[in-house]
């Protein structure tokens, strides 16, 4: 008997009895499903990650110098303690970093505060994300403007109160008026504004258009700082590959500043997307590793479901099984005959696991802000999973079935 | 000029072994079929019929003694090289008709040709035609369920000789049908034996006995009586 044969005799044999067919394979489909609707979410989260949070909070190629770290786990009380202690990051500090620095880069400070805007129509608005930055900020962000213009290093130096507006802030504040070249006042501070910014999206549920960035050593800096200080200073190296030679050169010149001895410990920390994204890929490495081996156990559950199902549908063909030797069907025939059966059962169960895991995902993905992704390989993954699974579930019952004596099986009720 | 020989046997002997007890189904049966011949075996119940039938039919091996089937020694062969033997000429006709139930007439013809690896289109046109032959031309996509008990022997008998088999091999073939219906099956058998047909056929009903040409009767595993009732048709 050709394999194609067989096929067509398991198909039909499977369609026969849908019924029976789905509630045998119902182990198979839910393992599948939950597998390609996890590994959906959580790899449209790492792309997530990756692409929006990281590139949004750290940028790519970039250094971000900090007091302490961004992304902090099992941070105990004393570990606080000792990050309070550490000084402070200024201006000063980004100044001898620019002046020191041998790799070519750019450097740029940021602080921010919360606080709220109102428009000379007399429009307030709150929660805005104020930002005191100085010019390379908006290039090391990769920012730019929709209207108007950013500020410049001299409007910077000069500490001029000029504000470029987030989308979201201009639109609230000045609706279809024409925001550039009015007075917006920061937290009752009047700053002109110069510039509407191209819109960022939301990261999670949070706005990246209601904001408000202003020269670091205009009024806003006191805004969001003690005076001439600064929340981050970030460094991005012309060339990815200089990063590295960047960190340890930043490295040196901060502990020279904060008069480190050899054996101390820095007293800042230099971070890229990487640190934000440890967190993260810790957690995303313990579902890859544990969700398996549940799947995995849903699989075998399945499997053996496949198993006892097809023993019995064995058994009530032992007849038919009988007839098909009498006729011709060699042992062999018989055997592939059941673990196709067998494997196209747990192949369509699979089939279903994987519609069904998608449809989960999409779902996830519409309710959430979060991508659904996942990479064709998981597909294929899956689909060979179902048919190994079959396979195996079937060896037993087919080696059975092909073992069965013809005249006895000609007998049997 | 006689016919060629089809079947020969010599001292063949099934022996079942049942915990400590021997049941000698077989007992050394000594026959010869020829070519065309339309053989009917009888005898009383548990006398070695089936037993002898399945052996004929290659579906089970003798313990002892031997068996040539167009001349080639089947006693000692392997499962798949039996398996072979019985798809290609070897055509049995079951008490029960043991169909699928939820294949039409047609697919159930085809099945011997599926496993002989015969095209689908090749093996289309074979099944249809036997079962022109056996008179189920309108019959074709009728499932089991759908054909009266007698119709659906005429497909087994259809299965069995789509292969265009050497022997025909029949046990009690009218037994799970009513004497008319039975009658008419036996007139299908008479039908195929006057087209060259070699027919053996086990029943316990001596009418059915009588459109057979030779008569061989079996008691405790041996041969009682082999009475040539009819000459056989030359082929
Ligand atoms: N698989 C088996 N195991 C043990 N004994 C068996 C087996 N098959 C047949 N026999 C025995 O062999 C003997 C012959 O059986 P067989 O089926 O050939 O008889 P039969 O002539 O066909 O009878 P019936 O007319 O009732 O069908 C019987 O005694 C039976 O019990
Ligand atoms: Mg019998």
């Amino acid at each position: 008997m050709k394999p194609f044969e067989a096929l067509r005799l398991a198909i039909a044999q499977i369609r026969s009895q849908k019924l029976k067919s789905f509630f045998s394979v119902v182990g198979v489909i839910i393992g599948v499903m939950f597998l390609i609707a996890v590994i959906s979410i959580v790899e449209g989260m790492n792309r997530y990650m990756e692409d929006d949070f990281a590139r949004t909070i750290y940028g790519l190629n970039t250094l971000t110098v900090t007091r302490s770290p961004s992304v902090q786990m099992d941070s105990d009380r004393e570990q606080w303690r000792q990050w309070r202690r550490r000084p402070r990051l200024t201006l000063d500090d980004a100044s001898a970093i620019r002046a020191g620095l041998q790799t070519p880069a750019m450097v740029a400070v940021e602080s921010f505060n919360e606080g709220r805007l109102k428009s000379d129509r007399g429009v307030e608005v709150s929660g805005v994300w104020l930002t005191a930055a100085s010019s390379d900020f908006f290039r090391i962000r990769e920012m730019d403007v929709d209207r108007g213009r950013l500020f410049g290093p001299q409007e910077d130096a000069a500490g001029l109160p000029v504000v470029v507006l987030g989308s979201e802030s201009a639109e609230k504040l000045f609706g279809a008026l024409d925001p550039l070249g009015r007075t917006v006042r920061v937290n009752d501070i009047p700053f002109q504004v110069i510039g509407v910014l191209q819109p960022q999206g939301k990261l999670f549920f949070f706005s990246l258009d209601n904001r408000a960035i202003a020269p670091a050593r205009s009024p806003m800096g006191r805004l969001t700082n003690p005076r001439a200080v600064v929340d981050n200073i970030l460094v991005k190296a012309a060339d990815p590959v200089m990063l590295q030679a960047a960190r340890h050169e930043i490295e040196s010149i901060m502990r020279a500043r904060h008069r480190l001895r050899p054996d101390e410990s820095n007293s800042f920390e230099i971070e890229t997307k990487d640190e934000s994204m440890a967190f993260w890929q810790t957690f995303s490495r313990i579902l890859f590793i544990a969700f398996p081996a549940l799947v995995g156990i849903a699989l075998v559950v399945g499997g053996m479901v496949i198993m006892n199902i097809m023993l019995m549908s064995v058994v009530e063909r032992t007849r038919e099984i009988g007839m098909r030797l009498a006729v011709g069907a060699r042992r062999r025939d018989i055997l592939l005959q059941i673990l196709v059966e067998s494997a196209g059962l747990s192949f369509a169960g699979a089939a279903m696991g994987i519609a069904l895991g998608l449809g989960m995902a999409k779902l996830v993905e519409a309710l959430s802000p979060m991508p659904a992704a996942v990479g064709v390989h998981w597909l294929v993954i899956a689909a060979v999973m179902g048919i190994v699974v079959g396979v195996v579930a079937g060896v037993y019952p087919a080696t059975r079935a092909s073992r069965l004596d013809p005249v006895v099986a000609l007998r049997a009720e | 000029m006689q016919n060629a020989v089809i079947i020969k046997t010599e001292s063949l002997t099934k022996e079942y072994v049942l915990g400590a007890e021997t049941i000698r189904a077989l007992r050394g049966v000594d026959l010869e079929i020829r070519k065309n011949e339309y053989v009917a075996i009888m005898g009383p119940s548990g006398s070695g019929k089936s037993t002898l039938m399945n052996l004929l039919g290659c579906l089970d091996t003798p313990t002892a003694g031997q068996y040539w089937l167009n001349s080639t020694a089947v006693a000692g062969m392997v499962d798949d090289e039996l398996a072979a033997i019985r798809n290609r000429e070897i055509g049995f006709v079951f008490q029960t008709f043991n169909l699928l139930p939820r294949a039409t007439a047609l697919h159930n013809v085809e099945l011997p040709l599926i496993y002989g690896g015969v095209a689908a289109k090749e093996r289309r046109e074979k099944a249809r035609h036997v079962l022109g032959l056996v008179g189920l031309a309108d019959r074709m996509e009728h499932r089991p369920a759908e054909l009266s008990g007698g119709q659906r022997q005429r497909v087994a008998v259809a299965r069995a000789l789509v292969n265009d088999p050497a022997i025909l091999l029949a046990d009690e073939p009218t037994g799970n049908l009513d004497s008319q219906t039975g009658a008419e099956i036996m007139g299908l058998f008479e039908e195929l034996h006057s087209t060259g047909q070699t027919i053996v056929i086990v029943t316990h009903e001596h009418d059915i006995a009588e459109h057979a040409h030779r008569r061989i009767t079996l008691r405790d595993g041996l041969v009682e009586t082999d009475i040539l009732q009819r000459q056989t048709v030359r082929a």
